[in-house]
C-alpha cells in the first residue's frame, strides 16, 4: 500500500518536474503505439468491411482464424519478429531489429486481428440494415465500403481504440524486437519492466500510472473529436 | 440524353425460397406514364414482385426485360422501402449521398440534395439527423433520396404504411407531382382508398399470382375474380 502511495507521488512529482526521461519515453511509447494503431487500422477496418460484405467459400474459416488471432501471444509474436528480422533472417537486410520500427510491425501484427474482428462485427450489423439500400443504389463493392466505413466509424473508432488500448499495454512483444535500449528504444511499459527488475517498486508504479492516465487521455480525445456519446448521433 | 428505360416487361417470373414459390409464374408490362398499384392480402406477393422487378430479387424462372441493357437501366429506378432505410447521416447527406455515388462533387450534391429535401417539405430539416425525424419525414427523406437522381421509374411499397393520415396526404401530393413530372410510379399498398385516389392502372395479387388487374377505372368499377372484389369491399379473404 505504502508502495502505491508512493508510485502516485512519484508519478506527479514526475509530471510536475517535467522529467526529460520520462517525456521521452512517453512520446516514444505514444509515436510507436499510434503509428502501429494507425497502419493496423488501414489494414483491419477495411477488411473487416470486405468480410462482412462478401460471401465466399472459406469465409466462416477466415472470421473464425482472425477471432482466434485476437489473442495471440505477443511473446510468440515478437519471438517471430525477432527470427525474421535478426541478421540471418530472411528479412535482416533491413537492419530493423532493435529499432522502434521493429516494434510498430510486432504491435501491428498483434492488433490488426482485434481492430479486423471488431470492425467485422460492428460493419456486419450495419450491412444488415444498410444492405437493400445500397444493392437498391447500384453501388459498387468499393463504394458499399465506403459508405460502411464512413457510417459506422464511431462503432470504428471502438475497435481502433481496442487495438491501441492492446499495444500501449504491450511489453512482451517489443522487449524481444525492441531491446528496451536507452534513448532507443526503451518505452514506458518496458522501462515499468526494468524498474520492476531492479526493485525500484515506486518509480515502476508511478510509471504505470502515467502509462494508464495516456491511455485514457487518448480515448477521451479521440471521443471528443469523433462527437459520440451524443443524443443525436449514433 | 438518357434513352427511355420502359416499357419493362417481366416475362414469366417466379421467385422461390426454400423451397416455397413466394411469386408466379407471372408475366407483366409497365410502359407510358401514371401509376400501378399493386393490390392484394398480406403475403400475396406485393413486396415480392416490386423488388424482383426492381432486381432485388433473384428470379427462379423468367426474366425482367427493359428498353434498354439492365446496367443502363439500373441507374434510372429508384425504390422506396416500407420501413425506410435511413443512413447514419445528416437530413441534407442522406439525400447527397446517390449524387456523391454518381460523381458529383459535395457541394453541388449538397446543394440539389437541399432542393430535393424543399420539394419534400424537409426544407427546414437539412441539419438533422436522419434518426431524429418523425416517421412521415423519415419516409418523406427515403422518397427525396429516391427522386434526386430523377430516375425514370419509381417504386415504393407501402410507403404509408404506419403513417396517419396527414403524413399519408403529404406523401400522395408528392407523388402526385412526381407522377406529373413523368416519373414511371409502380407502388404497392394495402389502403383501397389510396389505391382508388392514385392508380391509373392496377395489378391484383393472390398467393403469388397476378389474377385480376387493368385499367384503374374498369377494375375498381368492375373486378373480374371474386377476390379481387372482396378485397376492395374490405370482405376477409380465404
Amino acid at each position: 500500500m505504502n508502495d502505491i502511495l508512493t508510485g502516485m507521488i512519484e508519478a506527479v512529482r514526475l509530471i510536475l518536474t517535467l522529467d526529460p526521461t520520462l517525456i521521452e519515453i512517453s512520446l516514444r511509447s505514444l509515436q510507436v503505439t499510434v503509428s502501429a494503431t494507425v497502419i493496423a487500422s488501414l489494414i483491419g477496418l477495411p477488411l473487416g468491411a470486405w468480410l462482412a460484405i462478401n460471401r465466399f467459400r472459406a469465409r466462416r474459416f477466415v472470421i473464425a482464424c482472425l477471432n482466434a488471432l485476437m489473442g495471440l501471444p505477443p511473446v510468440v509474436v515478437g519471438l517471430v519478429v525477432y527470427v525474421l528480422l535478426s541478421r540471418s533472417g530472411p528479412l535482416g537486410v533491413l537492419g530493423l531489429l532493435f529499432t522502434t520500427s521493429a516494434m510498430i510491425i510486432a504491435q501491428v501484427i498483434i492488433i490488426t486481428p482485434i481492430i479486423a474482428s471488431i470492425s467485422h462485427q460492428a460493419i456486419r450489423e450495419l450491412w444488415a440494415d444498410y444492405h437493400d439500400l445500397l444493392i437498391s443504389l447500384n453501388t459498387t463493392r468499393w463504394q458499399r465500403i465506403k459508405a460502411l466505413l464512413w457510417d459506422g466509424r464511431r462503432a470504428l473508432l471502438t475497435a481502433s481504440l481496442a487495438g491501441f488500448g492492446r499495444a500501449i499495454g504491450e511489453v512482451g512483444a517489443i522487449m524481444i524486437v525492441g531491446g528496451n535500449i536507452d534513448n532507443a528504444t526503451r518505452v514506458l511499459t518496458t522501462a515499468i519492466a526494468l524498474e520492476t527488475g531492479k526493485g525500484n517498486f515506486a518509480l515502476a508504479l508511478a510509471l504505470g500510472f502515467i502509462l494508464i492516465a495516456l491511455a485514457i487521455s487518448v480515448n477521451f480525445a479521440l471521443h471528443l473529436l469523433s462527437k459520440t456519446e451524443r443524443s443525436s448521433l449514433w | 440524353m438518357v434513352a427511355p428505360i420502359l416499357p419493362l416487361r417481366a416475362e414469366n417470373i417466379r421467385v422461390a425460397r426454400g423451397g416455397k414459390t413466394l411469386l408466379g409464374p407471372l408475366s407483366l408490362e409497365i410502359g407510358g406514364e401514371g401509376v400501378t398499384i399493386v393490390l392484394g392480402p398480406n403475403g400475396s406477393g406485393k413486396t415480392t414482385l416490386l423488388r424482383a422487378l426492381h432486381g432485388l430479387e433473384r428470379l427462379r424462372e423468367g426474366a425482367v426485360r427493359w428498353a434498354v441493357p439492365e446496367p443502363e437501366a439500373r441507374s434510372q429506378q429508384a425504390f422506396v422501402f416500407q420501413a425506410p432505410i435511413l443512413m447514419r447521416r445528416s437530413v441534407v447527406d442522406s439525400i447527397a449521398y446517390p449524387l456523391l455515388l454518381d460523381g458529383l462533387r459535395r457541394g453541388e450534391a449538397r446543394d440539389r440534395a437541399a432542393d430535393a429535401a424543399e420539394a419534400v417539405g424537409l426544407g427546414d430539416r437539412l441539419a438533422l439527423q436522419a434518426m431524429n425525424l418523425s416517421g412521415g419525414e423519415k419516409q418523406k427523406l427515403a422518397i427525396a433520396r429516391a427522386l434526386v437522381r430523377r430516375p425514370q421509374i419509381l417504386f415504393l411499397d407501402e410507403p404509408c404504411a404506419n403513417l396517419d393520415g396527414r403524413a399519408t396526404r403529404d406523401i400522395e401530393a408528392i407523388l402526385a407531382k412526381v407522377r406529373e413530372q413523368g416519373t414511371r410510379i409502380v407502388m404497392s399498398t394495402h389502403n383501397v382508398g389510396q389505391a382508388r385516389r392514385m392508380a391509373d392502372e392496377a395489378v391484383f395479387l393472390f398467393d403469388g399470382r397476378m389474377i385480376d388487374g387493368g385499367k384503374a377505372s374498369d377494375f375498381f368499377d368492375n373486378p373480374q375474380t371474386p377476390e379481387a372484389r372482396a378485397h376492395l369491399q374490405g370482405d376477409l379473404l380465404p
